[in-house]
């Protein structure tokens, strides 16, 4: 058997549960070794919380299913979440002080469902404060380090999502994209990740920052373990979610190696202006040479208002922010200041000293916009030009099948590199906001290496509901490269 | 779009002033869950034990459209002839208050579910249209508590995320009187159609009236917004109240600032909570979390097709049908119970008519005096039934029925016809015993019968009394009359 001569980290999701399936591993040993592997590499920040008893217990139980002849499609694979995904057994803080020492009475639908699935749960992963960060140095507990080059951000929110994987801390985590949150870090670690079409994953559980523009979704190393993951956590949830589409699941693994024959590659030139740094042009430009050698056609498309979806988006996301975190009032759950003078004073101390300097300047942002006399200018404007964004994917998707890219146009800058500068983190996101404006579905794959030997990685985005397809380009693209397969020295 | 009033406005002028009326009334809706969420919302659970995790807004939580809310929305919209909206929006009204756990209120702004329609009923006899704007889906806060908490506040989340209906009017009320005819036509729809239990002590039907007041034809006032007026009696005191504080206060110079004031049943005063300068500034925009509420042609046609009969509906049959003055029909069409009883007794009896007098008369008068319901009535429609045919087929005079009624009520005797054989109310209709009477009261009077012959007609109402008194007050009035006028002349 090839998979016992490779150290059990290596292996990936697929791999696992084939050596699991055939009792060559059981799901306590695959649990215990990486418990082993996160307290061994504490250092690269990637976990908020653990509980190894609550691991054993959930890996024995796995074993027992499996004697029991109930084993699910992924039983016995140890994954983790990003701590964005409330789950009873597990507190939950999405990166806040607001919510330290928050436990919730129920898991979110992603995390029951993948659990349903088989899986064990290793423990919650580092991130942006609330999802609201480019680079995981908005965690308020502590930034995550990029494992290719620990003085770098892994990327953000899902960082510390992205470190466990790349550091083989997990073979496959969860993570939420809203702007860009797991395409950016997966390019920045490289790894695979992919973010489905708006509304097929539930929300249901997923700690909100932009409701309208909040999604989850697998990283992995490969397109191929995305898949496993994605066929399960995927599904509709009318009950929960009522922006959860009626959509069956797929099983995203049987197209993995439809042939790339006649497929046509869109290419926006905005993708490829003057913001792009060269070595990631030169890296994503190989990706695509690469695709031609496996038939497909590249077509020059255009996305005209690629640039405006930075205001837009940092109109919108903020809005939709500042009313969510309302919640967070110090009346019901979470952090309340020690000592008030009033109901005022409280929520004042309160949120003054529950949420960092990132979320409390989009909850301003976010007033200001939806205030009186500012809402038509600002957020009726920016969900006009959202329609716009939405409407010029659809007409590129005329001529072409999916569309490829860089995720970001340059590779992880330096922890602090940004100073505090928060439109450098705004700006950074360019090219993985369009998709998420328009609720496509839209994936990084590794794709080579730049400045400083840092990963690359290119974004392809589909139409809606193509995730099939994307994969199946990623996986094609992966049985021709191995970028996906390197690993970060001392890993 | 508004269409005009379907009558000119009577204006009622209070010290030379016009009073101008709109009201807002939050109905709670009688679904057995929450309209986003799957809990409970009986009334007088302990706190809190009532409300889950999305009344709680907990992390991670998000609301979910309760179907039967909407349809009551439905049901609502087509009993008062409004448009139901195809697509309408859930927004979000933001503002932080510790009964309100999302830090948010999910409503309606922009495109409601309801859309126009009107409100008709009798004030005085007169028929009124109060015009509707709209009426809006909507959840309800939760209660703070501030007694029995020293120095805190408790928090009941119970009555969190209930469903509410807010029905908004165009300000087309000219008195307090009609305000409150308004708010009872109103109560009755909404009990009638049962989207709402009307309970007003424990909250479910609540109403607030935007006064103002102006000279005729001036531009309309500043108006003072009462809150939760619960109960029609205050209703009437605090707008009362208000109408003349507003008129003093513009009397003595002073312009009025709009305000949000409550009544106090105990001063019998309205008094400012806030006003205009601290209104907030709610940042109202679409929930993201909630779709377009869609509602499709035949969702509505089913709701139709499951409808009671709507008042107004059942109102025009009464008169088709029937043959029932309108007044009547609207009268009798108060209540499901008022109608039904109504139709019982008409058809039992065959006399309509004689069924809507009786009941708006003798049967209304007593339910009134004993305030009593019409469903606890101590004569059923069978018994009234019985003593309405009895009078129509002239076996008992009117006087006699309404004897028989009251026998009946006081429950001495189970059926009108038991009650007149056990007293001996039929009345004589054999034309030769009644002419025996007649010649022996004309031979017993022969000066009044002279009277009569010149053209006197109280000697004529003298021998009819006569003659009555003499059948024991059996004899038929009216062949006693003819036969008498036969005789003399």
């Amino acid at each position: 058997m090839p998979t016992v001569n490779k150290p059990l980290h290596e292996l990936g999701v697929a791999e696992l549960t084939t050596a699991l399936r055939d009792g060559e591993l059981s799901s306590v040993e695959a649990a215990q070794h990486f418990l082993e592997r996160a307290r061994s590499h504490h250092d690269l920040g990637a976990f908020l919380a653990i509980d190894e008893e609550l691991t054993l217990r959930q890996a024995r139980a796995s074993d027992a299913r499996r004697a029991s002849g109930a084993a699910g499609p992924l039983e016995g694979v140890p994954i983790a979440h990003k701590d964005i995904f409330v789950t009873k057994d597990l507190p939950t803080t999405a990166g806040s002080r607001m919510l330290e020492g928050y436990r919730s009475p129920f898991d979110a639908t992603v995390v029951r469902k993948l659990a349903e699935a088989g899986v064990v749960t290793l423990g919650k992963l580092n991130c942006d404060e609330f999802a609201m960060g480019s680079g995981n140095e908005n965690s308020a507990f502590r930034p995550a380090r990029n494992p290719w080059d620990i003085t770098r951000v892994p990327g953000g929110s899902s960082g510390g999502s992205a470190v466990a994987v790349a550091a083989r801390l997990a073979p496959a985590v969860t993570g939420t994209d809203t702007g860009g949150s797991i395409r950016q870090p997966a390019s920045f670690c490289g790894i695979t990740g992919i973010k489905p079409t708006y509304g097929r994953a539930s929300r249901y559980g997923m700690v909100a920052f932009a409701s309208s523009l909040d999604q989850a979704g697998p990283m992995a190393r490969s397109a191929e373990d995305c898949a496993w993951l994605l066929s399960s956590l995927c599904g509709p949830d009318p009950d929960r979610d009522s922006t959860s589409l009626d959509r069956p699941t797929e099983d995203f693994t049987r197209t993995l190696t439809d042939s790339l024959d006649g497929l046509r590659i869109g290419i926006p030139s905005e993708f490829f202006g003057a913001g792009l740094a060269e070595d990631v042009r030169a890296a994503v430009e190989a990706c695509l040479r690469a695709y031609e050698k496996l038939g497909a056609k590249l077509v020059p498309i255009s996305l005209p208002r690629t640039e405006l979806s930075i205001p837009v988006y940092y109109i919108i996301a903020p809005a939709e922010a500042s009313s969510n975190l309302s919640r967070f009032d110090g009346v019901k759950f979470g952090h309340r200041a020690k000592q008030y003078t009033d109901l005022v004073d409280m929520y004042k101390k309160t949120r003054a000293e529950g949420f960092g300097d990132e979320v409390k300047r989009r909850i301003m942002i976010g007033t200001y916009v939806l205030s009186h006399g500012y809402y038509d200018a600002y957020y009726l404007q920016a969900q006009r030009i959202r329609r716009m964004i939405a409407d010029d994917f659809q007409q590129a998707f005329k001529v072409c099948d999916l569309i490829a890219g860089p995720v970001a146009p340059t590779v992880a800058w330096k922890l602090g590199g940004h100073g505090n500068d928060p439109l450098a983190d705004y700006l950074a996101d360019i090219f993985t906001l369009p998709a998420s404006l328009a609720g496509l579905p839209g994936m990084s794959v590794p794709a080579g290496f730049g400045e400083g030997g840092m990963p690359v990685g290119l974004q392809l985005i589909g139409t809606y509901f193509s995730e099939a397809r994307l994969l199946n380009a990623a996986h094609r693209l992966q049985q021709a490269t191995d970028f996906h397969l390197r690993k970060p020295e001392g890993v | 779009m508004s269409t005009p009033a379907t009558k000119p406005v009577k204006s009622l002028l209070v010290r030379g002033y016009e009073v101008v009326i709109g009201f807002e009334t939050h109905a709670q809706l009688s679904t057995r869950s929450k309209i986003f969420s799957r809990a409970a919302t009986a009334f007088g659970a302990e706190p809190n034990t009532q409300a889950c995790a999305v009344d709680l807004a907990l992390p991670g939580t998000l609301p979910v459209m309760n179907r039967g809310a909407v349809e009551r929305a439905i049901e609502f919209g087509l009993a008062v002839g409004s448009h139901i909206a195809p697509r309408s929006i859930f927004a979000r009204k933001n503002y932080f208050y510790p009964d309100l756990p999302k830090g948010y209120q999910i409503s309606q702004f922009e495109i409601p579910v309801v859309q126009g329609g009107a409100v008709d009923f009798y004030l005085d006899d007169e028929k009124r249209t109060v015009r509707l704007v709209r009426a809006h889906l909507e959840e309800d806060a939760g209660k703070s508590l501030h007694e029995d908490f020293i120095g805190q506040s408790g928090i009941d989340l119970n009555r969190a995320g209930t469903p509410l209906l807010e029905i908004v009017t165009e300000p087309d009320i000219r008195s307090s009187a009609e305000a409150v005819a308004y708010a009872k036509e109103l109560h009755k729809i909404v009990t009638w159609i049962g989207i709402c239990d009307g309970n007003m002590q424990e909250g479910s039907f609540r109403c607030d009236a935007n006064v103002s007041v102006r000279k005729p034809g001036a531009a309309l006032g500043t108006r003072r917004e009462i809150k939760n007026l619960n109960s029609f009696k205050f209703m009437q005191q605090a707008i009362d109240f208000e109408i003349q504080w507003q008129i003093d206060e513009i009397e003595d110079g002073r312009a009025i600032q709009q305000a949000t004031v409550l009544f106090d049943p105990d001063s019998g005063e309205t008094r400012a909570m806030r006003t205009k300068e601290d209104a907030a500034d709610y940042r109202y925009f679409p929930d993201p979390d909630l779709p377009p509420l869609v509602i499709e042609p035949e969702w509505i046609e089913r709701v139709r097709s499951e409808m009671a009969e709507l008042p107004r509906v059942m109102a025009q049959r009464f008169v088709a049908d029937y043959g029932l003055p309108e007044y009547d029909a609207t009268t009798l069409t108060q209540s499901k119970a008022m109608a039904a009883y109504f139709e019982a007794v008409a058809r039992s009896s065959g006399q309509p008519k004689l069924a809507s007098n009786w009941i708006m008369g003798e049967v209304s008068r007593r339910l009134n005096a004993s305030e009593t319901a019409i469903e606890q009535a101590a004569v059923s429609a069978a018994q009234l039934a019985g003593v309405i045919t009895r009078i129509a087929d002239g076996t008992i005079s009117n006087n006699a029925g309404r004897q028989v009624f009251e026998a009946l009520w006081s429950g001495q005797g189970a059926t009108a016809d038991a009650v007149i054989e056990a007293r001996g109310l039929r009345q004589i209709s054999d034309a030769g015993a009644i002419e025996r009477i007649v010649d022996e009261v004309m031979a017993a009077n022969p000066d009044n019968v002279a009277q009569v012959k010149a053209g006197k007609d109280k000697a004529f109402n003298a021998l009819v009394g006569q003659i009555m008194k003499a059948s024991k007050g059996k004899a038929n009035p009216q062949q006693v009359n003819e036969l008498l006028r036969k005789k003399i002349a």
